[in-house]
């Protein structure tokens, strides 16, 4: 080996971890095939407006429960067919990804940086700064996530927002709990020790010197509450508790079609698929990142 | 072993008292003067208000009031309902049964069905029955379980017609409650029919409601046996000349299950939060489907005691997960 002799630069370790990483990644099948899907839906809500082909809230009082284009009755006008009020449920459900996928983003930006720095905190310090965070959290985790999120919904308003922030302080313990552990575990190496030594304080030892070494259970951690927090946050749309109507988002669409599900199959089954959907590329990818991102596995 | 209970059972003092804050707390936190917010749209006359507010005990401080909230919970008053006016825990135990049953049916299908299914996509790793189970499994685990009980309510109730849309037996049958299980109740009643129309009226339900557990079942079983048949003493078993089948069923499956135990136990959480939606789509009149009618007639009574209670009962199951753990692993139990 002749690169081991030659100074490496930084980007090309990176550069190398990565190529390394995408290796194991794309061994995965199951992971390749969630992530086109994830692209997909991405640049479906990016181009949302562009690709939908009526305005999701637009009512066609002609049009009520058209069923869907291959199905008899159904309009060349109305691919999937339309809702109990005539609006276009193609459209509706193409508008209905930028919901999920802003709803997956928002709580796990929430839910990652509150639990990494109260892990960080509890972690790095130790004692009974340590004692007190961790019984908070285990009050969290005590509660049934879902049933937690309604209450806290209740108490703060139903809506999309509120919903978001109620999720995201219910999956807050996981991450905490994660990188508490990841931090005691690198606390005691010599780089640490180190660091130290070499005067570097403790926000430093804590964000720059510790942090990046933690990121790989995180990472995997994020991926999955991603896809809990789409399934979720439809969950509470559903109970009427999130998003409320007319929003086109999946779980919301999903109640106002309750009462069609023995007329009208087209209004429930496919908002659900779209969850579903959704949901199963993001834990195709999360399966993918733990194998590619989890060292044990690696060497077997 | 006590030594270890003991420990086990101080170290839930904590988690406990947060819980009872949280409980506390929500009523508290509700934007807006509480007895307002609960009268709803209708108002509240002067009285009605000066009772229920001295019934909630706000004319006193807030750590009274928490002292006092902690005193009648220690002597089983949790309050009474605003919309029935009956106790909040008579409520809970009448209802507590329905969901007891279906969690329990539900844990059993996901028991039985996944941890077979995990232990031979372990044992033919690779084949199609691993890929095909543990493609199910992921499915399953990505359910919006809504949206999965309103599919099987279209295709078995609708289409086929094979069961019931919702309740938990038809009205055709009446008899006492023994044991608040209908399964059993109808059993023991005699009537002909009855025990069949439960288990129609059961069968979506639990379905659904398995369906998670089940998933993660299935793929904690496969990734723990898989793990232990790596391990030093399945291959001495295999050296000693075992059979596979022992070998698979005596050394691999008894260590692979301590996880899985574990993960079983872990369940009750998912399935408490299930049976919200659950409850709500089959309209089963138990404590999930309680509660959400309680958020929506603000009737917050209930909804703080409730929640008080199964955060109670999840602890609970899972104190008796830890020590069972304790139980077949002794290693835990001395540490």
């Amino acid at each position: 080996m002749t690169d081991t002799t030659v100074k490496i630069s930084d980007a090309a370790i990176r550069r190398r971890m990565l190529r390394e990483f995408w290796f194991y990644f794309s061994q995965n099948r199951g992971a390749v095939i969630g992530l086109v899907v994830f692209v997909l839906l991405v640049l479906t809500a990016i181009f949302a407006s562009l690709i939908a082909p009526h305005d999701p809230t637009q009512q066609y009082r002609d049009a009520l429960l058209v069923p869907p284009i291959w199905q008899e009755g159904g309009r060349a006008g109305f691919l999937l067919g339309t809702d109990a009020v005539g609006r276009d449920m193609l459209s509706r459900l193409i508008h209905g990804a930028q919901y999920s996928l802003f709803i997956g983003i928002v709580v796990v930006a929430i839910a990652l940086t509150g639990g990494i720095i109260i892990g960080l905190v509890a972690g790095f310090f130790g004692g009974w700064v340590d004692t007190v965070i961790m019984r908070v959290m285990d009050v969290v985790l005590a509660f049934p996530s879902l049933l937690l999120a309604l209450v806290l919904v209740a108490v703060l308003g139903p809506g999309l927002t509120n919903a978001m922030i109620a999720i995201a302080i219910v999956y807050q313990p996981h991450f905490a709990r994660l990188t508490r552990a990841a931090v005691m575990g690198e606390k005691a190496r010599e780089y640490v020790t180190a660091a130290k030594v070499a005067g570097a304080g403790n926000l430093r030892l804590m964000f720059k010197t510790i942090l990046p070494n933690c990121l790989a259970p995180l990472i995997v951690q994020a991926t999955l509450s991603f896809s809990s927090a789409v399934l979720d946050s439809a969950a509470l749309g559903f109970l009427g508790m999130g998003a409320q109507p007319p929003a086109s988002e999946w779980g919301t669409m999903l109640a106002e079609a309750r009462e069609f599900i023995l007329r009208a199959w087209w209004v429930v089954t496919f908002p659900g698929l779209a969850i579903l959907v959704s949901v199963l590329a993001i834990n195709l990818m999360g399966d993918g990142l733990r194998d590619a991102l989890d060292p044990k596995l690696k060497r077997s | 072993m006590l030594r270890f209970i003991l420990k086990k059972l101080l170290y839930l003092v904590p988690t406990m008292i947060g819980i009872t804050l949280v409980a506390f707390g929500f009523i508290r936190l509700l934007p807006g003067d509480p007895v307002l917010l609960m009268a709803g749209e209708r108002g509240v006359s002067p009285e009605r208000y000066a009772q229920i507010a001295a019934q909630l005990g706000y004319d006193k401080p807030v750590w009274q009031q928490y002292l006092h909230y902690l005193g009648n919970l220690l002597q089983g008053d949790l309050g009474n309902s605003l919309v029935t006016k009956k106790p909040v825990l008579t409520e809970f135990l009448a209802l507590f049964p329905a969901t007891v049953e279906l969690a329990l049916v539900a844990i059993i299908i996901a028991t039985v069905i996944g941890v077979p299914v995990g232990v031979i996509a372990a044992i033919k790793r690779g084949s199609w029955f691993d890929q095909v189970s543990m493609t199910a499994a992921l499915v399953g685990f990505s359910m919006p379980i809504f949206w999965w009980g309103l599919l099987l309510i279209i295709l078995f109730s609708g289409v086929l017609g094979w069961t019931p849309v919702s309740g938990r037996i038809s009205l055709m049958y009446f008899f006492p409650q023994v044991t608040g299980f209908m399964l059993i109740d109808s059993l023991i009643s005699g009537q002909k029919g009855a025990f069949a129309s439960a288990l129609s009226h059961l069968i979506l339900p639990s379905i659904v409601l398995a369906t998670i557990p089940l998933a993660v079942i299935a793929r904690q079983t496969r990734s723990a046996m898989l793990e232990v048949m790596g391990e030093d003493y399945v291959r001495t078993a295999r050296a000693k000349g075992l059979s596979t089948r022992r070998v698979i069923g005596v050394h691999a499956l008894r260590n692979a299950m301590i996880p899985v135990i574990t993960t079983i136990g872990l369940q009750v959480g998912v399935l408490m939060a299930g049976a919200i939606l659950t409850e709500t789509i089959f309209s089963w009149p138990g404590i999930g489907k309680w509660m959400i009618d309680s958020i929506s007639r603000r009737d917050y009574p209930v909804v703080q005691s409730g929640l008080l209670l199964i955060a109670a009962i999840v602890m609970i199951v899972n104190l008796i997960v830890d020590l069972t753990y304790g139980l077949i692993n002794p290693r835990i139990r001395h540490k």
